[in-house]
């Protein structure tokens, strides 16, 4: 017994977890200046947020070293059962759990809440890993890759129940997860693209360059639509001419018009672009059947099909939609203020943000975030608090333990010998990373404010366990590899 | 086994990870570095947000009189952190204060459990709603007293001495409305009665913020970003009521030295016209610094001036009642018209006796209703519960019930005012309980004379006569006849109930009511100018009777429907008739004749002696 206790220690990943201990020091030490008294600085009474924070880092490291002492094979086997009993408990908490600022998700447990979405996508993560580890599973397989969907998509489903969109939206992360075991890239594309293509047309108006107003957010559409163009062409026909040669047209011609446009004759480039992308697109269909190569029309398709939904989300915006709904996506996209709602969050996180400056005011000394004009300021919006009081230094070398951990993850996933280690690992690394793509993105007005929390670092017991639950057992799969870097 | 086809892909989500990390340092390099405007130069500055609060909503009343304005207050405001050489005696000696009340306020905007949204970087309320003349002396010598403030805010100016219960108080609000309400902060006022309360939230308009820049001392410096974030205060919204202030002011003298309540309705609108408890206060002193001091001191007072009586008292309806029984036995087929029963001084059957007053027997309806016989409607009442068609007293009471609830007793009507009381009609679970189910119609004989279980608000009275004056329907009593910028009122206040009683039954009763003005007990409500209605109540009760009277008038085009209950007044036609009277002329006409002014004279300087029992 004890040997084998050593044996694991010795293959622990010690990296992975000292990145881990240092994201909740820090995380630690910015609830305590979002949320401390400053008149006395009680750091460790239970009574304060701080104290009860040290005491579920305290109650993690626990979680965690229990969790080594599961068996690989444990874990794999009753891969369902904990899903199965996971999902039972999404179900009956619906009903159970009283009404927390309208969400139905914390269960009281005396004087302890848990909230059990924060343990599903451990459980949910696990169930994957052994539904895609099967021999027969095919990733090129529709029938396969749905039932893997459903996977994710019931526990999903059960939290949006729970009025909690927000951490539901998470399990779209294990899209990427499907994505690295082979499920097709068109779906992340198109999808990516509708919404990227959506929030640039919508955030950005128009500005004034040169002599006359031009179209941001179209102009970066449209551009964007020209470089994916020639980079599908390269995936597909590595022909580097050819896909040159649609590079040249789109970008080329587009850098042209924009010189023309500013030094000759002041015209619309983005109208210049859509011929541009049309014209392309004929080209590309043209070569198609000059190479007989079928697969370049899908790239055709997209070229054109983007213009038309570019368009079509201008007039869908701008005619169908009544004025209180676009008022509403303007605030999401924090474009409107609304001074009680998410418009108003953004702004504010803003200014704390950016009088951090680049050295910060100091542990403690933050009097934006203190003062409680950001709202959530030691849950979803805690990064506020590392940008006011340890400024650019302070929210560079957070951003960078974080980049380090999920690239370290993916990693750890790769070194896997078993498909079902490698869907497991992947599947933390894509959670975290959609965690911080979301919280950070938010608190820097780049993504539509929803409440998750930044994983080991914001306030709260049920994350940081749910967290250290779901990476730890990823730490004792990876202490089973057989193959060694 | 393992498939290494797609073992690129790992680059693919890599260099995700990787862009995304890398547009959020381009961003905070963006805010944090390159764009000055979330940035202020000096290292510590901080931003100061100022709460600029909005104008509450004026009141007006049915002529555009307005009855509740504004008037500048001042609060003095301290941030704590910033007090520095405090002077404290000089501080105290400026606002006339003792260093006892200074340290222990002191020591309350401290304290976290009473004072929960207390920050020592922001600005606290050290003492609220101040006059002009008080802040006078510290207002010069501020610039001696670091980290405390003065802010002009606004406190409510009453132009009319009366309506005091209807239009309620405001007060600060208390630490659970904070909680309730996330919109209340420390030292902020809420309406705590009345219209006030109904409609704060059409009142009290929405805050605006002024962000202004702050160095490292505290001294303002200036707006933030030219006041880019700034949001205006919006202010609260005027309200329209539908009471005539005059009538009101007429009403509360007529009420003087007595314990009671008047309310008169617009029958066609249900607009409330005036709203008259006794005892009664002046509303300015429940405003202002003194409000705590005041309150206390209605509060004591045995007679409870603060309790609205008209919506918060239930009573004893006595004969008013009566119409309502007529209706409906007449719409049960348990009498017309023509239908007679004896009263030979009274109810006597089965060793049971109501007595009554002399008067010729047997009588029909009509007769009955003027000279309010009880023996008439004990007869009625008796014959319906006990009535064959509905099998037992239980289901036929049960009937009668359904009828009383119909009319508007028995519930609270929903008036737009806290707190109003629901009254009292028994159903047959209620006897069943208290006579082990066996009962009848004599057993509950009182219901018929409005009596016994059957307790009413004046409200639901008033109410009964509007309905009457309407001929089947009424539409919710209501304070308040519009709201600035609003385009409607709630749905109850407009739509129009009917009661389950055919529009003939009704003329039958507005006519005995009509009656009872011509030759009845309700001949001194009658006016050369119009054709009165009524009917008088004297409700028996433990000390002496309660004097009622209900009416409206003019009779085919009723503008006003009335009630008037003095507590312990003797009979209906001792003091509710003749003010009734007053009442209507003054509203009808819209003034006094030299004989009635007399009358007000009169009766506004009769007594009734209450004794110093608790009420």
């Amino acid at each position: 017994m004890e040997r084998r206790n050593a044996n694991i220690c010795g293959r622990i990943d010690w990296l992975t977890v000292l990145l881990v201990v240092t994201i909740m020091v820090c995380g630690w030490f910015s609830i305590c200046g979002a949320s401390a008294d400053l008149e006395n600085p009680d750091l460790f009474s239970f009574a304060t947020r701080p104290g009860k924070q040290m005491v579920w880092i305290l109650c993690s490291f626990a979680v965690g070293a229990m969790v080594m002492f599961m068996s690989q094979n444990f874990l794999n086997s009753y891969a369902y059962i904990i899903y199965g009993l996971l999902l039972l408990l999404l179900l009956v908490t619906i009903f159970v759990a009283g009404d927390t600022k309208g969400s139905h998700s914390w269960l009281n447990l005396g004087p302890v809440k848990l909230q059990p979405a924060e343990f599903a996508k451990f459980a949910t993560a696990l169930a994957l890993a052994k539904f895609v580890d099967r021999f027969d599973f095919n990733p090129a397989s529709f029938k396969d890759v749905l039932k893997a969907c459903a996977i994710f998509l019931v526990p999903m489903l059960l939290i949006i129940c729970q009025n909690e969109t927000g951490s539901a939206l998470v399990y779209v992360a294990f899209l990427l997860v499907m994505y690295r075991e082979g499920m097709t890239g068109s779906v992340l594309l198109v999808g990516f693209c509708a919404i990227l293509f959506f929030i640039l047309e919508i955030k950005f108006s128009p500005v004034n360059f040169g002599s006359q107003p031009f179209q941001l957010g179209t102009w970066l559409v449209l551009t964007i639509i020209q470089l994916i163009e020639s980079w599908m062409i390269w995936i597909m026909s590595r022909n580097r001419s050819l896909s040159l040669t649609v590079l040249g047209l789109g970008t080329g011609g587009m850098l042209i018009g924009l010189a023309l446009s500013l030094s000759v004759i002041p015209f619309k480039v983005t109208w210049l672009q859509t011929a541009l992308i049309i014209v392309t697109s004929v080209f590309i269909i043209f070569r198609s059947f000059k190479d007989i190569a079928r697969r370049y029309i899908l790239v055709a398709l997209f070229g054109i099909g983007s213009v038309c939904y570019l368009f079509s989300v201008d007039y869908a915006f701008n005619e169908i939609l009544q004025p209180h709904q676009r008022t509403r996506i303007n605030v999401i996209l924090g474009l409107e203020d609304d001074p009680k709602g998410a418009g108003y969050n953004v702004n504010q996180s803003l200014i704390a943000i950016g009088s951090g400056g680049l050295t910060g005011k100091g542990f403690m000394k933050g009097t934006q975030t203190k003062l409680k004009f950001v709202p959530e300021q030691d849950t979803d919006f805690i990064f506020c608090t590392v940008g006011e009081e340890q400024g650019f230094k302070g929210s560079v070398f957070v951003l960078l333990l974080y980049l380090s951990l999920l690239l370290r993850l993916i990693v750890l996933a790769e070194r896997q010998s078993s498909v079902f280690g490698r869907v497991y690992g992947y599947s933390v690394a894509c959670i975290l990373f959609f965690h911080l793509f979301i919280n950070i993105g938010m608190v820097l007005g780049i993504t539509p404010v929803i409440g998750i929390p930044l994983p080991f670092f914001s306030y709260g017991g049920s994350s940081l366990w749910g967290f250290t639950i779901l990476l730890s057992v990823f730490l004792r799969i990876d202490c089973e590899r057989t193959t060694n870097y | 086994m393992k498939n290494h086809k797609f073992d690129n892909r790992r680059f693919v989500i890599g260099i995700m990870v990787i862009t995304v990390v890398l547009i959020y340092l381009i961003r905070l390099i963006q805010i944090q570095i390159v764009d000055t405007r979330y940035r202020n130069s000096a290292d510590n500055n901080a931003l100061y947000y100022r709460t600029v609060y909005p104008t509450r909503g004026v009141i007006y009343d049915r002529k555009g009189r307005m009855i509740v304005s504004n008037q500048p207050s001042f609060d003095v405001m301290v941030v704590t952190r910033n007090i520095k050489n405090l002077d404290t005696l000089a501080f105290c000696s400026t606002l006339d204060i003792t260093k006892e009340f200074f340290d222990s306020r002191m020591a309350d905007i401290r304290n976290l459990r009473k004072n929960p949204g207390y920050s020592s970087y922001t600005e606290q309320v050290f003492m609220a709603q101040l006059s002009f003349n008080e802040i006078s002396d510290l207002r010069e010598n501020l610039y001696r007293f670091n980290g405390f403030s003065i802010n002009q805010r606004q406190q409510r100016k009453y132009n009319y001495e009366a309506a005091a219960h209807l239009l309620g108080d405001l007060g600060e609000v208390s630490k659970t409305e904070i909680e309730n309400d996330g919109w209340y902060t420390q030292g902020d006022v809420i309406g705590k009665q009345g219209v006030e309360k109904y409609y704060e939230s059409q009142l009290r308009g929405e805050k605006g913020i002024e962000i202004l820049l702050k160095d490292a001392y505290g001294r303002i410096q200036g707006s933030y970003y030219n006041g880019e974030y700034d949001q205006t205060a919006v202010p609260g919204r005027n309200l329209n009521l539908g009471l005539d202030i005059e009538l009101q002011m007429l009403g509360e003298k007529l009420m003087q030295h007595k314990i009671g309540s008047i309310v008169a309705i617009e029958p066609k609108t249900g607009e409330i016209l005036c709203m008259v408890s006794a005892p009664s206060f002046n509303p300015s002193e429940l405003s202002g610094r003194q409000r705590s001091e005041h309150y206390q001191e209605l509060a004591a007072r045995h007679d409870k001036p603060l309790l609205n009586r008209t919506i918060q008292g239930t009573y004893p309806p006595g004969s008013t009642f009566k119409t309502s029984q007529a209706l409906t036995f007449l719409q049960e087929g348990i009498i017309d018209t023509r239908t007679q029963y004896p009263c030979t001084g009274g109810f006597v059957f089965r060793g049971l006796r109501v007595g009554c007053h002399a008067h010729s027997s047997p009588l029909s309806l009509n007769f009955a209703i003027a000279t309010s016989c009880n023996g008439y409607f004990c007869w009625g009442y008796y014959y319906m519960i006990g009535a064959y068609k509905y099998g037992t007293p239980q289901k036929a009471l049960t009937v009668w019930k359904d009828y009383m609830v119909d009319m508007g007793f028995g519930y609270a009507l929903g008036v737009d005012l806290p707190g109003e009381a629901r009254g009292m009609i028994p159903n047959s679970d209620y006897y069943d309980r208290h006579y082990n189910k066996s009962w009848n119609g004599l057993t509950t004989i009182s219901n018929a004379i409005g009596q016994g279980e059957v307790t009413l608000t004046p409200l639901q009275i008033a109410n009964l006569g509007a309905t009457i004056a309407n001929r089947g329907y009424y539409i919710t009593p209501h304070v308040v006849r519009s709201v600035e910028g609003v385009d409607s009122l709630d749905s109850a206040y407009v739509t129009r109930h009917y009661v389950n009683v055919d529009r003939e039954n009704y003329e039958i009763v507005v006519k005995g009511m009509r009656q009872s003005v011509i030759d009845g007990t309700c001949r001194s409500a009658d006016n050369d100018n119009y054709l009165v209605c009524g009917k008088t109540g004297t409700a028996q009760n433990r000390g002496k009777d309660h004097s009622v009277f209900m009416g409206f008038a003019p009779m085919d085009d009723p503008q006003i429907a009335i009630v008037v209950y003095v507590e312990n007044g003797g009979f209906g036609a001792t003091y509710g008739v003749p003010i009734g009277a007053l009442m209507m002329e003054q509203y009808i006409t819209g003034g006094l004749s030299e004989e009635s002014k007399e009358k007000v004279e009169l009766y506004s300087n009769r007594v009734i002696d209450y004794g110093e029992e608790e009420r």
